[in-house]
């Protein structure tokens, strides 16, 4: 590891200040993707920000009929929460999925939605459930904050805060996990709400994406079978040594049918 | 920078870099080997120990991220010459062949119990998702937390 400065600032002002003019200074939440990367060089920030003493990131509250989770929530504590298994039970269940118990118990959701890694499980949930993602600048909805393949639309020196969650009418997750770190080959995150149906999927493209043809066949009937007719072009889908193209297209689509049955 | 911290219930200090390491500090700086590093991913778990109570991968976290915490690692398991029902269980199940990844195994395994004190074999699988083992196949290692489960299960009911 390169050596840098470290602080670990008590208010979200105070980072955003420290953040500000200080082009090479990094934000670090868990850690759980950023040490690593710290550790075979790939990062040589001047100075690592630790958000870990930040009070007013931390907790889960109901909120204007959904849940504020803040950036520096667990994934244990989302899995864990009563509120969130209460009132979207499908997300608790992600959060349980993600990674391993010590990664869990460190890792963040404003860490890995600010990574957007394109196998990460949460952008697909964010997006599925319309969720709006709140910053030291401003508000936006998930959809829009999910730019590219490990982009977002944060700039240099702005803090992921909080994410405000609707509660839906009814979802589910359904994850095919890559069996060494349970990130996702396909996740589908399917959302009944009183907006209409979303179906947003992650690890099969460079960025979550909302398969859209799934959404109409949903909207007059939703149900497993609905999908049938429904087919998923693998042009544009991630191509590696663990699936190809063709494997993740076929796998959305089994993905969602999961997720529309785990829905009821 | 100078960082201070409980470690098995002894308040310590000494002098770590930013980048310093938890695992680092432990090891070179408070000569507590017993805490290891199997892999530069994140993903072997031979390093789990506990920060405030809950288990986590002290090779992913900064030495100056504990800064007054409570740490635990696998040197403030047992009770002077008795080994802690984990460490016991590991030995009398063969729960270890070379060892290495052992400590990590029952710091993980501690965590499990704490919040679930009668998991299913299922349970202790999934829970050990983040700890790699190279030697044993996992079989007696989740054999054993089981036993030390039952053991630690009697010895809370032989408390009340
Ligand atoms: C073994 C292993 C398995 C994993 N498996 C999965 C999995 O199955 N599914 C999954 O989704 N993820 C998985 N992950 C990733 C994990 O969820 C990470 O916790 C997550 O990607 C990053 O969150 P973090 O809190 O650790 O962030 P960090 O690593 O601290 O930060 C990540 C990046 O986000 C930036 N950042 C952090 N917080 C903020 C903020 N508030 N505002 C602006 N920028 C910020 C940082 O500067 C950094 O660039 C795994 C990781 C490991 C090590
Ligand atoms: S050394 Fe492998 S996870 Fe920490
Ligand atoms: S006993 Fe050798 S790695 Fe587990």
């Amino acid at each position: 590891m390169y050596s840098f400065e470290y602080h670990r600032p008590g208010s979200v002002a105070e980072a955003a200040q420290l953040l500000t003019g200080n082009e090479d200074a990094k934000l670090l939440a868990g850690g759980m993707t950023y040490i690593p990367t710290l550790k075979q060089r790939l990062a040589q920030p001047s100075a690592v920000i630790d958000l870990g003493g930040i009070a007013e990131l931390k907790g889960i509250k109901e909120e204007a009929g959904g849940l504020t989770i803040g950036a520096m929530t667990t994934h244990g504590e989302v899995a864990s929460s009563a509120a969130v298994r209460q009132a979207i039970p499908a997300l608790a269940a992600l959060a349980s999925n993600i990674g391993d118990a010590q990664v869990r118990n460190r890792g963040t959701i404003g860490g890995s939605i600010s990574n957007n890694d394109p196998a990460a499980d949460y952008p697909a949930a964010l997006v599925a459930l319309g969720a709006t993602v709140r910053t030291s600048k401003r508000e936006l909805a998930a959809e829009d904050f999910f730019t590219g393949m490990f982009e977002t639309a944060l700039e240099e020196d702005e803090i992921l805060t909080a994410v405000h969650v609707p509660k839906p009418e009814k979802a589910a997750y359904s994850k095919f996990a890559n069996p060494a770190s349970r990130y996702a080959i396909v996740g589908v995150f399917v959302a009944r709400t009183s907006a209409g149906v979303r179906v947003a999927v992650t690890g099969a493209g460079p960025a979550v994406f909302r398969a859209t043809e799934m959404e109409q066949a949903l909207a007059g009937n939703f149900s497993a079978a609905a999908l049938d007719n429904v087919t998923v072009a693998a042009d544009a889908l991630n191509s590696d040594i663990h699936a190809s193209a063709e494997y993740r297209a076929h796998l959305v689509k089994v993905m969602a049918k999961r997720a529309v049955e785990a829905a009821g | 920078m100078k960082v201070s911290m409980s470690v098995n219930g002894k308040q310590v200090s000494g002098e770590a870099e930013p980048r310093t390491l938890l695992v680092e500090f432990l090891r070179y700086e408070l000569g507590l080997t017993g805490t290891h590093v199997g892999c530069d991913t994140s993903q072997c778990g031979a390093c789990v120990v506990h920060v405030n109570g809950s288990s986590v991968k002290s090779c992913t976290m900064l030495a100056v991220q504990a800064e007054g915490a409570q740490v635990t690692t696998i040197e403030g398991m047992a009770q002077g010459d008795e080994l802690h029902p984990l460490q016991a269980a590991f030995r009398e199940h063969h729960g270890l062949q070379c060892g290495f990844c052992t400590p990590g195994m029952i710091m993980s395994a501690a965590d499990l119990l704490k919040t679930n004190p009668s998991p299913s074999e299922h349970e202790v699988r999934e829970w050990l998702e983040g700890n790699i083992c190279r030697c044993t196949g996992y079989h007696n290692i989740v054999k054993a937390i089981l036993a030390a489960a039952d053991t630690m299960r009697g010895a809370a009911r032989a408390a009340e």
